[in-house]
C-alpha cells in the first residue's frame, strides 16, 4: 500500500483495524516490562525511592511535547496541503496531548514536594509547560466550538503553529534562564547522565507510553472518521426530508 | 519493596496517572462504540454517504 492511499479515510481505517490490536498488545507488554522494571530499580543516592516518579513524569513531559509537534505537522497539512486525515489527525492528537502534559504537571508537582519543599514554583520550565497545557485546552475549544468545523480546523491549525513558538521555549527554559528544574540529564551534548540502572527502565517506559499515545491516537482518529461520516449522513437525512416536505 | 517516607507522593503520582490513562482508554472505547451504534442507526434507517455508491466504503 502506497502511502498516498492512506489519504482515503477507508483504507487509512482498513489499515487501523489491523494495526491497532497488535500495537494495543505491544503497549501492554512494553508496560509491563517497564513497571517491573520500574519497582525494581535502586533508589537515588540524593532522592531515594522518589526518583520512581520520573518513570512517569519524564515520558509524559515528553509525550506532551510530541503530542503538538505531531499537531504542528498535521497543521501545516491542514492549510498547506489540505490533507484530508491532517485535520482527523490534528483534531486526534489535542486530547491526547493535554492529558499526557497533565500527568506531567501533577507528578511533577507531586515529585517537587519532597525534593524541592514546594509543590510549584513560577520557574520557565514549570510555566512553559502550564502554557502548553492551556494552549491544548485552547485548540481542543476552538475545534469543539466552531458552528463550521472547516473553519474551526484552519483556526486551530494557526494556533498550534503559533504555539509551537514553546515548544523550543520548554526544551531550553533550563538552559536559558536559572530554574529550579533541573538541566537536560538524558538527551543532552556528551550524553545521559543517569545511570543504566534507572535509564533502561526509564527508556522502557518511554516506549510503553509512546506506544500508548499512538495506540490511543489511530482509535481517536478512527473515531473522528467515524465522527465525521455520521455528521455528513445526519446532513443528507435532513436535506431529504426538507427535500420530501417541499 | 520499601518506598521510604515519601511513599504517599509515589503511591498518588502513580494512581493520578493510572486514572487519566483509564479515562483516555475509556473515552476511546466508549466514544467508539456510541459513533458505531449511531452510523448502525443512519443507515438502517436507509441513509447512506454518496461516496458508498461508488464503491469506496
Amino acid at each position: 500500500m502506497a502511502l498516498i492511499d492512506l489519504a482515503n479515510p477507508t483504507r487509512f481505517l482498513r489499515l487501523v483495524d489491523r494495526v491497532l490490536p497488535w500495537l494495543a498488545a505491544a503497549t501492554v507488554i512494553a508496560f509491563a516490562i517497564g513497571l517491573v522494571q520500574a519497582m525494581n530499580a535502586p533508589d537515588d543516592y540524593q532522592q531515594g525511592a522518589t526518583v520512581k516518579i520520573m518513570f512517569l513524569h519524564v515520558p509524559a513531559a515528553w509525550l506532551g511535547m510530541m503530542g503538538w509537534s505531531l499537531m504542528s505537522v498535521a497543521a501545516l497539512g491542514t492549510l498547506v496541503w489540505r490533507h484530508p486525515l491532517a485535520d482527523v489527525a490534528g483534531k486526534a492528537a489535542a486530547p491526547l496531548g493535554a492529558a499526557f502534559t497533565f500527568i506531567c504537571l501533577v507528578t511533577g508537582s507531586l515529585w517537587g514536594r519532597p525534593t524541592w519543599g514546594t509543590y510549584w514554583v513560577w520557574d520557565a520550565r514549570l510555566t512553559s509547560m502550564l502554557v502548553l497545557l492551556l494552549l491544548y485546552l485552547g485548540v481542543i475549544a476552538l475545534y469543539w466550538t466552531a458552528e463550521d468545523p472547516n473553519r474551526g480546523s484552519r483556526a486551530a491549525a494557526v494556533m498550534t503553529l503559533v504555539g509551537a513558538l514553546n515548544l523550543p521555549i520548554i526544551k531550553f527554559s533550563v538552559d536559558w534562564w536559572n530554574t529550579l528544574h533541573q538541566p537536560a540529564s538524558i538527551l543532552r551534548m556528551g550524553g545521559s547522565a543517569i545511570d543504566s540502572s534507572i535509564l533502561i527502565p526509564l527508556l522502557v517506559m518511554a516506549l510503553a507510553f509512546t506506544l500508548l499515545f499512538f495506540t490511543l491516537h489511530l482509535a481517536a482518529m478512527r473515531n473522528e472518521i467515524l465522527r465525521r461520516r455520521v455528521r455528513t449522513m445526519q446532513l443528507m437525512q435532513a436535506q431529504a426530508l426538507q427535500e420530501a416536505a417541499i | 519493596m520499601n518506598l521510604g517516607p515519601h511513599a504517599d507522593f509515589i503511591i498518588a503520582s502513580y494512581a493520578v496517572t493510572a486514572f487519566v490513562v483509564a479515562a483516555m482508554v475509556a473515552w476511546v472505547v466508549l466514544d467508539h462504540s456510541s459513533l458505531k451504534r449511531v452510523l448502525g442507526d443512519l443507515e438502517e434507517q436507509g441513509v447512506t454517504r454518496r461516496s458508498r455508491s461508488k464503491g469506496d466504503a
